[in-house]
């Protein structure tokens, strides 16, 4: 790549100063987390954890941790479920409607989920299932199945037939091969689905705040109520906690599938 | 085990196959989304709820109306404000990337992108501490002696915000639409005597367009229903759309006229995404023939 010239001064300046722009809230909320003071202000002369232990002296925060990570983790896995066998339908078969149900499969990411909570909450409300968790999980599966099936699909897109069909050939039913030949050629898009879904449900707010009862509160509505009212650095505490497992996320689905393919994707 | 075409008879696994996300995405999505539609047409009395008659009072309402007419206005103006400036930082910042050197190239993008995967709740709390009267941009006004500016709760705040939001989603469509550019072209524009900036307007440009009008679309979709950034840092008085549908909702408990704004918003992210679909397309057929 000789060809490539390096970007010149003006391009390195521009560039530090977008870099800041993306980092900049992120680094002060995990700065000010570690603050001793009772206000929002940078450390400065030590670090202290006690927002951090504020934050599990606070029942609330902690219950609506735990049903963040049961929403997330059900819905990424049904989703996952129900993309690799939609997957396999829209991958493998021409038939009538093929492209209706792609559509349809896609839609939640053209539909803002403004309108998709206010849908939700006005058919909860009609058929009185309003504050389930079962249905908030539902509404969380709709939100995160087209990221899981674009995965899917571009996995089953760079799958080697030959190996199918060898299987095929060798006697296996079509079970044995979806079961041993296929599943384990799209692992890495099915776990880099899950894992997607995942974040996007944890991360979820704008929908779940319409569907949420006071027993389902999942982090995000919790975090949204509570800078409503108030904000101390407990708030920068927990953030520092979401942005740290979102992290550890983000690091796992690089290993898997490559974060720039899947971020980036087909463009 | 090759049979891609459609046949007679009918092959009815593909339809077993996708029958479960057909039928949850059917009653989850399209019945949702027609009973709204349904109810941005009943009567709302404030003392018994939503009525059975039909009416177009909430749309007529919601267009005459001049306390909804600003926010529509509002919501459009900040929306549109955000776009231009994440075309003007994304674009060029995507050129950026594409001429490092990996690692940088990868370790900048996943820095650029990767706060897209945090919660927009996070994100928009960082902000809010920013720029508090005690945060750390009035820190720095107060140190080089502007004094402390007025920041949050104002518009400024909400495009900052979501220029933070929407700038990946800028930089994604640029950045992709340059890979596909041979940097030696732009060197042989160079070798044929074309001054760089004759060499991007013409060699380069060309090439970003179609990724910074659907970077564009994506952007101005996304601001113009966009919840958390506006609650959050424009406070209670700056409504845009979003918020004042849930207003409608949680507060207020007009539903029906509640409704009605959210089909708005639902029909004019349609038209923007329907435009996007039509631009990719195009950019695909131009790159086939």
């Amino acid at each position: 790549m000789s060809a490539m010239q390096s970007n010149g001064p003006v391009a390195v300046v521009f560039h530090t100063l977008v870099v800041v722009f993306m980092l900049a809230p992120l680094v002060v909320i995990c700065l000010v987390a570690f603050t001793p003071a009772n206000t929002l202000t940078l450390p400065t002369t030590q670090l202290s954890l006690r927002w951090f232990a504020a934050v599990f002296d606070h029942p609330d925060f902690v219950a609506s941790f735990v049903n963040s990570l049961w929403v997330a983790a059900i819905s990424a896995t049904i989703a996952v479920a129900l993309a690799v066998s939609a997957g396999l339908a829209l991958d493998r078969y021409e038939f009538y409607g093929r492209g209706a149900l792609n559509a349809l499969f896609l839609s939640p990411l053209m539909i803002p989920h403004l309108v998709l909570g206010v849908a939700l909450l006005r058919m909860f409300a009609l058929i009185g299932a309003t504050g389930s968790f079962v249905w908030l999980s539902l509404g969380h599966i709709v939100v995160v199945t087209p990221y899981v099936l674009r995965l899917v699909l571009s996995a089953f897109s760079g799958l080697d037939r030959s190996v199918e069909q060898a299987a095929v050939t060798l006697g296996a039913s079509r079970w044995t091969v979806f079961r041993r030949i296929t599943v384990p050629m799209i692992l890495p898009g099915i776990t880099g689905g899950w894992l997607l879904a995942f974040i996007n449900s944890f991360d979820e707010l704008t929908m779940s705040i319409f569907v949420t009862s006071p027993a389902t509160v999942t982090l995000p509505v919790r975090m949204y109520m509570y800078a409503t009212e108030s904000i101390d650095p407990m708030m920068a505490a927990v953030s520092a906690l979401m942005i740290a497992l979102t992290a550890a996320a983000m690091l796992l689905l690089d290993r898997i599938f490559g974060l720039d393919k899947i971020l980036v994707g087909e463009g | 085990m090759s049979g891609a075409r459609a046949s007679w008879p009918p092959n009815w696994t593909p339809w077993l196959l996708a029958l479960p996300g057909t039928a949850l995405f059917a009653a989850l999505v399209l019945l949702p989304l027609a009973l709204t539609f349904a109810l941005s047409f009943h009567v709302y009395d404030p003392a018994t709820g939503v009525q059975d008659q039909v009416t177009l009072a909430h749309y007529i309402a919601v267009v005459t109306d001049d306390y909804f007419l600003t926010i529509f206005w509002r919501t459009l103006r900040l929306a549109a404000l955000t776009t231009l400036i994440c075309a003007v930082i994304g674009a060029p910042e995507a050129y950026i990337l594409s001429r490092m050197r990996q690692p940088w190239r990868a370790i900048f993008l996943l820095a650029i992108i990767g706060p897209l995967l945090v919660s927009v709740v996070v994100r928009t709390f960082g902000w809010s501490m920013l720029l508090g009267p005690a945060g750390l941009i009035n820190d720095a006004f107060r140190f080089f002696g502007i004094g402390t500016v007025r920041l949050l709760y104002t518009e400024t705040a909400i495009v900052i915000g979501l220029v933070h939001v929407m700038l990946p989603f800028m930089v994604i469509p640029v950045w992709t639409s340059l890979q596909k550019l041979d940097p030696m072209v732009e060197a042989a524009a160079w070798t044929l005597g074309a001054s760089r900036f004759t060499a991007l307007r013409r060699v380069v440009m060309p090439q970003v367009t179609m990724g910074l009008l659907s970077g564009s679309l994506v952007v101005f979709g996304l601001s113009a229903s966009a919840f958390a950034m506006p609650a959050l840092l424009g406070g209670r008085r700056l409504k845009v759309a979003a918020t004042v549908v849930y207003d409608q909702y949680m507060n207020e408990l007009n539903w029906p006229l509640g409704a009605a704004i959210a089909i708005i918003v639902l029909v004019v992210n349609l038209i923007i995404m329907l435009a996007y679909h039509r631009a990719v397309e195009t950019r695909a057929r131009r790159t086939l023939g």
